[in-house]
């Protein structure tokens, strides 16, 4: 038996976004096993239900994280509106649509550009994050937020998008196409960028199926799952398909994520169509009573909501199961018999966000 | 073999203008929505206190009866609840950011003195209107108990 060694890597790491701990057992230079521990940001806010009253919930619940902080604001108040038979307005429901599609392209081009600075390709990195800055300008002129949108709440929605500000939002999506068609084949064709992609920490359909995991991570495996075809919100009536590739490595999760940010555009194009005139937000009467179990696709990967509610105005429990809960299992099996050097950009195929994770 | 598929993209930055500003040398322009800070028509405030109990953060504080309301900044997340919440509509959300300050501690507002004299002036006329609605009941009794005992 080879030399065994063990390496800590993490939670401070220049790879990495957020800080996970990974302790990585080490034959030479191949990771035999990687022993994932988080909990350096747990902020115990599933616990604050019983100390906010279940409107300003929709608040807390959206500040879990700062990237999918609208998935999260959103499934927190499905799962109220179904405890409270609520029936969200058409115009409600087409509105989270968009902004839910906003908030997964900034998302994809976020990742877009750590993956570029993952494997050292500065530029691009810069190009991503530029091109982001226009959906966050028009995120920011529609619901006052860059990031944390406050838009949601139980019942509907607080803001409308006039005329000008969807005009404004096609003019974006147009620029952003052009913009990422200009830049993808850098990651799809580039020969660099493929030589770091291809063939790197594979998953295979099975394994992905075992594991349970989630995603464009797991649709990059083949599996063809995706929660917005389950017709939540305004998805019932947009054609869109599920993307998925075979190949199962790096390159594959780039690709599925590149062809994820067109289809956001073509979800939200159908979506501003469509748009039916109608109120904003649904009354609401009473406190919930009973339980209720949401599940949404966030950007990384399907969410779940789980609410519980006693009849008064504080909540009995919330419990959010975050996608890279999920996909950190399929990270270890993908790290074993990679390279040293690829751990950091392994972990970022996963779309790791560890403040979903640990609330 | 696509080799170096980014140069073309990388030389036309090259002729760019920065997609940057130069922040604070030029100023920064935010949308009408924008959610930078939550202020007050104090004026207009009844002291209520609709704020605090909205608010989720429990950055807030009034103070009915001095005519104040306080605000922490640096608890403050601008999700505009409170502001949904106030039933004379005197709390607005508007852009520009929180600046940075050297004490982390809250902000008073009062009422202005017109205000205050003029709700004085108001509650004075109020009690003087109950006084005098009370003093009329209590003659009518008077009369009418002095009319059955006549009777």
């Amino acid at each position: 038996m080879k030399k065994r060694s063990i390496v800590p890597y993490g939670p401070q790491h220049p790879v990495l976004p957020e800080p996970i701990h990974l302790d990585l057992v080490i034959e030479d230079e191949k990771i035999v096993e990687a022993i994932p521990s988080v909990g350096f940001i747990h902020r115990g806010l599933e616990n604050l239900v019983q100390k906010r009253d279940f409107n300003q919930m929709a608040y807390v619940a959206e500040r879990v994280c700062g990237i999918c902080s609208f998935g999260h604001g959103f499934g927190y108040c499905e799962a109220i509106e179904d405890i409270m038979d609520i029936e969200v307005p058409d115009r409600a429901k087409y509105l989270r649509t968009i902004w839910f599609e906003l908030s997964r392209m900034h998302s994809h081009f976020l990742w877009l550009g750590l993956l570029a600075d993952g494997f050292g390709f500065e530029n691009l990195f810069y190009q991503c994050w530029r091109i982001r800055e226009k959906i966050l300008d028009v995120l920011e002129l529609t619901t006052g937020g860059r990031v944390i949108f406050s838009v949601n709440k139980v019942g509907g929605v607080m803001k409308d998008i006039t005329p000008e500000m969807a005009g404004a939002i096609l003019d974006m999506l147009a620029s952003v196409k052009k913009e990422l068609k200009a830049i993808a084949p850098t990651f799809t064709e580039d020969y660099a960028v493929k030589s770091r992609l291809v063939g790197v920490g594979v998953l295979t359909k099975q394994q992905a199926h075992d594991l349970g995991c989630a995603g464009p991570f797991a649709r990059a495996s083949g599996i063809a799952t995706d929660m917005r075809k389950l017709g939540y919100a305004a998805y019932g009536d947009i054609d869109f398909d599920v993307i998925t590739s075979n190949d199962g490595d790096s390159y594959a999760r780039c690709y599925v994520r590149i062809r994820e940010i067109f289809q956001s555009i073509s979800i939200i194009e159908q979506a501003i169509e469509k748009l039916p005139e109608g109120e904003l937000a649904a009354a609401v009467k009473g406190n919930p009573k009973g339980e209720s179990f949401i599940r949404i696709e966030q950007p990384r990967g399907e969410a779940i909501y789980y609410v519980s509610a006693n009849g008064s105005p504080h909540l009995d429990r919330m419990r959010v199961r975050t996608p890279t809960f999920a996909n950190l299992a399929g990270l270890c099996e993908t790290l074993k018999g990679a390279d040293y050097a690829d751990v950091g950009l392994l972990i970022l195929t996963i779309d790791p966000c560890i403040s979903c994770t640990e609330r | 073999m696509a080799v170096m598929k980014f140069v073309p993209e990388a030389l036309k930055n090259l002729f760019k203008p920065p997609v940057t500003t130069s922040y604070p040398f030029e100023p920064a322009e935010y949308p009408e929505r924008a959610r930078g800070h939550i202020s007050i028509d104090i004026d207009n405030c009844i002291g209520c206190g609709m704020c605090v109990r909205a608010c989720p953060l429990g950055a807030l504080k009034v103070d009915k009866n001095a005519g104040t309301w306080e605000i922490d900044r640096f608890d403050c997340v601008v999700c505009g609840y409170c502001a949904e919440k106030c039933p004379k509509k005197c709390l607005h959300v508007i852009p520009g950011y929180q600046t940075p300050e050297r004490e982390k501690e809250g902000v008073l507002y009062k009422k202005s003195e017109e205000a205050l004299k003029a709700e004085a002036e108001k509650k004075a006329e109020a009690a003087r209107k109950a006084a005098e609605a009370k003093a009329a009941m209590e003659a009518k009794k008077k009369a009418e108990e002095e009319a059955k005992a006549e009777g």
